[in-house]
């Protein structure tokens, strides 16, 4: 159905008319040019089109654009503030936990999503939390220690 | 030295015709210090220019780097970066040649109108083959600009030493001079032609030290463009319609429905249906509005019958390898065992799925792909529009996973021909559906192994026969006094009509499931010499690499002698891969009432020669280690009749978080060896030592991969 629709998007009011069938994936995509969100499955299997809709993690591919009218939506474009990384960003670069680095804009998202619930997880709580993001390159390792180590950082320790 | 006279002389002497020729080069080039070098150059390559040209391998790596007026260092290369991290080890060998820091050095990659020839980015060729070239290169350079400097400083060149990009007089370290000082004004470009001395490893500042990825930071912030990001003006996404089985023929398509849907464009030619919109999710309503009828191939060939198949149509076998000869090896022996090894399909899936994005304008065609061959795709892309191959540039952009599949280039000729009928700049990005169901799976495969032991418990006969797995990793290296190595069939193409569908190379492509049957046997025979599996492998090797990564992933486990089944859940594996050779240790929990398999803990060693970035070869290995579960115990394509009923992650499981083991690794210091390859060997092992492993926890020997549930529940019956 086209209907004007607001919500905000990486702190922005947004205001547009658009079939609200669609889903945010590809509008994200092409009519905001926001690429960094990724298609992965189609199915909400794979968790590369992750983002934060209320600081929810949620799979963009699976969500219409009626589903967040009013809403905060948070891509991983938006999670750099003043022109700094967010500490999972910056975690993520510093222990390599990627290597193609396709999934990786949706596991950063499902885990800043994660560390607001849990903020002090431990490996196993990580590995449960993060269970349903696909990475074929095999990160895995490497991300649970950046997701813990970010959630120092941002607990304020080193 | 007069400069026009090298650049005269330095491309007249050129004999490679796949280099930019002079004048392209210097227009594209620009002002600077070039250095331009291939792969026939090297000695290295010599030793193995026949073996690698009997397995159809490319024979040609070049390339050039520029030492730009601004003193910047930039690798052009026709290779491409898809997570392996060949963006960060290139840069690092050739800025330790050229003694400059590493964030000084800009890598230009794939793109084909700015990069000489590449046959492609695969079978763990960068390091091992661009590699020595390149340091040359860097060599080379850092020579040529010594020279300058010398006649600029008037010191000779013996007391001028490098530090950061600026030469400096030993003697008054206040006479100096930079790169980009010597750079400025200045259009030379050499050609190295003979082995160049490059630094020995105690010079290393660094190669061998362990870098972070450089292209993290653009990944981590979503800047970071893979072709499904590249958006031109007036583009419009197109939606390809696919038959529901291979081998099925278009009857009839009602397009009405299809048609209602606003600004979408219908192209229909021949068997090609395809919808296009400017928006991807608009073309695919439509796509999903088409009515099409087919007429369905009858071959009744499935994921169960397809090993009969494959054996009735098998090729001619080739020996490979023959020593002493196996009927007295048979005779000699005290123990025969007798073993057929079956190994199903497996999809690459890539978290990016096919992506192409084509561009036509005034009879040429600009490419943005996900492909790892962006040389043949600028080829077949000219074949399939008629135009020619100079009228074509493909541009790389980062992939999201390559694995072996993107050497084909299907969808880029796809949106090729789209463009083409459209008018109009096209994206082709293929859907999860789409990637599996037209990959080019890793082939299923049969390994039959003859083996026999003498009383002692030494191999003494080795018959080994491999179908369509190919012979990567299906050589000896146990010393066996009787062997026989046939192969039915390369792992690749061109056996397509064994298979019901495109078969391609998968991540070491054969080794996997040549090392799976090959382990596996030597540890049945190991438990009938009534021996520990480390120590039965030891006492049949000499080959020093090998024992010593055996040696030191038993010690970093705390491998202790039980024969299997001991109830413990070790297993070991070891195999070659791209020269490097790699031993492998895990321990697995086996549930007896359901199946399930957990590896706990992996421990793998390499020896993989001088690794040039310790940081990245570990990544490496962590990622095959994890990748390698995924075959090993749950991916397989199931099929009946052309259809494909694996279509996404749903059913096609591939490792997750939850399976992870603890992993660690241990890369050899061998510094004073050549670099071997790194991206692929460490998968190679996971097969086995978890089929050892299995058996070792339940006593239940699997046969066949995957390793499922079922499987095991079936192997726990018989006992």
């Amino acid at each position: 159905m086209i209907e004007n629709v607001q919500f905000k998007l990486n702190g922005k009011a947004i205001k547009i008319t658009i079939d609200s069938d669609r889903m945010l994936l590809w509008v994200l995509r092409t009519d905001f040019g926001l690429t960094g969100t990724k298609y992965g499955c189609g199915e909400g299997i794979c968790g590369a089109c992750t983002v934060l809709v209320n600081n929810e993690a949620v799979r963009s591919c699976q969500t219409s654009i009626k589903e967040i009218k009013d809403k905060d939506v948070v891509t991983i474009e938006g999670l750099v503030k003043d022109g700094k990384l967010h500490p999972l960003q910056k975690a993520f670069a510093e222990h390599d936990a990627l290597q193609c680095g396709y999934c990786t804009p949706g596991m950063i998202m499902t885990a800043a999503s994660f560390l607001k619930k849990n903020p002090k997880p431990t490996r196993k709580d990580v590995i449960e939390g993060m269970d349903d993001n696909l990475c074929r390159c095999g990160a895995y390792n490497r991300i649970i220690q950046a997701v813990q180590s970010a959630a120092k950082k941002m607990n304020g320790g080193n | 030295m007069n400069q026009e006279k090298i650049l005269e002389l330095d491309f007249k002497d050129s004999r490679d015709s796949y280099l930019l020729d002079r004048r392209e080069f210097l227009k594209v080039a620009g002002g600077g210090i070039f250095i331009l070098f291939s792969m026939w150059d090297v000695s290295v390559f010599a030793q193995e220019r026949q073996s690698r040209g009997r397995q159809g391998l490319p024979t040609d790596f070049n390339a050039f780097l520029k030492i730009g007026e601004d003193g910047r260092i930039t690798l052009f290369t026709g290779k491409i970066e898809m997570g392996q991290g060949v963006i960060t080890s290139l840069a690092q060998e050739l800025a330790d040649e050229l003694d400059v820091s590493l964030d000084s050095v800009g890598m230009v990659m794939g793109d084909t109108d700015l990069c000489p020839y590449d046959m492609g980015t695969f079978g763990s060729m960068s390091t091992r083959f661009f590699g020595p070239p390149l340091r040359a290169a860097g060599a080379e350079a850092k020579r040529v600009l010594l020279e300058l400097a010398s006649e600029r400083l008037n010191v000779p060149v013996k007391n001028l030493v490098v530090e950061n990009g600026i030469v400096i007089d030993a003697k008054n370290k206040r006479d100096k001079v930079s790169y980009a000082q010597l750079a400025k004004g200045k259009k030379i470009a050499k050609h190295i032609s003979s082995t160049v001395p490059v630094k020995r490893p105690s010079e290393f500042k660094i190669i061998g030290k362990p870098e972070n990825r450089r292209d993290a930071v653009e990944k981590v912030t979503g800047k970071a463009k893979y072709s499904g990001d590249i958006q031109l003006a007036g583009m419009l996404y197109a939606k390809i319609l696919r038959p529901p089985a291979h081998g099925a023929k278009l009857v009839d398509v009602d397009l009405s429905e299809a048609r209602k849907i606003k600004d979408v464009e219908i192209i229909h030619e021949g068997e090609l249906v395809a919808v296009l919109h400017k928006y991807p999710d608009i073309a695919e309503t439509a796509l999903q509005k088409i009515k099409a009828k087919y007429d369905l191939p009858k071959t009744n060939i499935d994921d169960k019958n397809i090993f009969q198949h494959l054996l009735d149509s098998k090729p001619k076998g080739e020996v490979v390898e023959k020593e002493g000869d196996v009927k007295s090896g048979e005779k000699e022996s005290e123990n025969i065992i007798e073993q057929t090894y079956y190994d199903g399909y497996k999809a690459h899936a890539p978290i990016e799925p096919h992506t192409a994005v084509v561009k036509i304008e005034d009879g040429k065609a600009t490419v943005w792909a996900s492909t790892q061959t962006p040389f043949g795709a600028k080829e077949e892309v000219a074949k399939e529009l008629n135009i020619p191959a100079k009228n074509v540039r493909v541009i790389p952009p980062f992939l999201g996973g390559g694995f072996g599949g993107k050497s084909r280039n299907v969808q880029i000729l796809e949106a090729a021909r789209l463009a083409k009928l459209s008018g109009k700049p096209v994206q082709v990005a293929w859907s999860r559906e789409e990637e599996f169901f037209l990959d080019s799976f890793r082939p299923a495969a049969i390994v039959k192994i003859k083996s026999g032991i003498t009383k002692k418990g030494k191999i003494n006969l080795w018959d080994y026969s491999v179908y369509f797995a190919g012979e990567r990793g299906s050589l000896v290296f146990y010393n066996i006094p009787n062997f026989r190595t046939t192969v039915y069939g390369s792992g690749g193409r061109g056996i397509a009509s064994a298979h019901p569908f495109a078969t391609g190379p998968w991540r070491a492509p054969g080794n996997n499931t040549n090392t799976f049957a090959r382990e596996s046997q030597i540890d049945i025979m190991a438990e009938k010499a009534g021996m520990d599996p480390f120590e039965f492998r030891m006492q049949n090797l000499t080959d020093k690499k090998m024992r010593n990564v055996l040696q030191r992933a038993a010690e970093k486990f705390g491998w202790k002698h039980a024969k299997a089944s001991s109830g413990r859940g070790y297993g070991i594996a070891c195999g070659i891969d791209a020269g490097t050779s790699v031993a492998a240790i895990a321990e697995v929990d086996v549930n007896k009432k359901t199946g399930h398999v957990q590896v706990k803990r992996v421990v793998c060693a390499q020896d993989m020669g001088l690794a040039v970035n310790p940081e990245g070869a570990t990544i490496q290995m962590e990622g095959c280690i994890t990748m390698g579960m995924g075959y090993a115990l749950k991916e397989d394509i199931h099929f009946r009749n052309g259809e494909i009923n694996d279509l996404n992650f749903d059913t096609y499981e591939i490792p997750r978080f939850s399976w992870l083991p603890k992993i660690e690794t241990i890369i050899i210091d061998n510094k004073e060896a050549d670099p071997q390859g790194g991206g692929e060997p460490a998968i190679v092992v996971m097969g086995a030592v978890i089929a050892n492993a299995i058996y070792d926890a339940v006593g239940a020997r699997l046969f066949q991969m995957p390793m499922t549930p079922e499987r095991i529940l079936e192997a726990l019956k018989k006992g």
